[in-house]
């Protein structure tokens, strides 16, 4: 199995699982692709956290604003209407386990990953890009009439433990 | 005898869900400590007693692994048991965890029935069913 057919695995295999068991939701396969390009705009919630290593890059998880709050009052059992920190905090520990269960499952083909602390944006209007990589394999994951889509792009680093940035490059235009 | 639980993480979310998921469980649980770190979790050590810590790993400031090994180096903690929750599931971290003296570990995602698994099983004989 080549490493993206196995990314694309994983990623399926830990976003059923995660909500299944954190929100007692059961998703189907996400619809995978393969983006190239700089990213369009976004509007919505992204969550994004770097993996460090012999393969190095970020994995990422975003959403609109009305699914990110149906995802934390599925998880905290509370309702929730307005984006407060609640919601950001359940977005980037969602985007913690799946990405976390991901890279743990590559770990057996790559060797060990650290993780960093993951990173929350809201706001309109805003693009991302991580710095020297432009291949992204993307999940979309229908949750009734919303979507989920969980991105991870990975590259071989030539000196595994050399320190660089790993988390999102740059934010094109500042959250709103 | 009613039991202490300090929580570790820095996600608040994973905090109140625990929180939740330790009054599920039907064990007799007088306090539920919460820090955001090591750092924190040891401030919270220093005034209050408590008979469990279930701590995740990756953290800012001070993590699991070296808020375990704090523990376990401390005449008056060494004998606290550490659980870590974590989404670390390698053998790195969690090999190093038990070698610290970690009494066991939960993957994230985790279920009510995990977590009241690992608490039978290491507070038992304090906490009657």
């Amino acid at each position: 199995m080549n490493l993206q057919a196995l990314i694309t695995a994983s990623i399926n295999r830990s976003v059923t699982n995660v909500f299944s068991t954190m929100l007692g939701v059961e998703l189907g396969p996400g619809i995978p692709s393969v983006e190239h390009t700089t990213p369009e705009a976004n509007d919505g919630v992204m969550s994004f956290i770097g993996v460090a290593g012999s393969w190095a890059g970020t994995g990422s998880v975003s959403c609109s604003p009305a699914l990110a709050r149906r995802i934390c009052s599925e998880m905290l059992m509370s309702h929730t209407t307005s984006m407060n920190e609640d919601v950001l905090d359940t977005l980037a520990e969602l985007t913690n386990m799946i990405i976390g269960n991901v890279k743990t499952e590559l770990e057996q083909e790559v060797g060990p990953l650290g993780l960093s602390i993951p990173t929350v944006v809201f706001g309109r209007n805003f693009r991302t890009k991580s710095a020297g990589t432009s291949e992204w394999i993307v999940l979309r994951f229908p949750w009734e009439d919303e979507v989920l889509l969980v991105k991870v792009c990975l590259a071989p680093q030539e000196k595994p433990a050399r320190a660089r940035s790993h988390m999102p490059g740059q934010i094109g235009a500042p959250a709103v | 005898m009613d039991s202490d639980v300090l929580v570790v993480d820095d996600s608040a979310a994973i905090r109140k869900i625990l929180q939740r998921v330790l009054r599920q469980t039907g064990m007799a649980i007088r306090a539920v400590y919460e820090a955001g770190d090591g750092e924190e979790a040891l401030t919270v050590l220093d005034t209050h007693k408590v008979d469990l810590v279930l701590s995740d790993i990756n953290m800012p400031r001070m993590d699991g692994l070296q808020l375990l090994a704090s523990l376990k180096a401390a005449e008056q903690w060494r004998h606290i048991p550490v659980v870590m929750i974590t989404t670390e599931g390698g053998e790195a971290k969690v090999g190093e965890a038990v070698r610290l003296g970690a009494a066991g570990y939960v993957r994230k995602p985790f279920t009510a029935d995990q977590i009241k698994e690992k608490l039978v099983g290491i507070l038992e004989p304090a906490i009657p069913l």
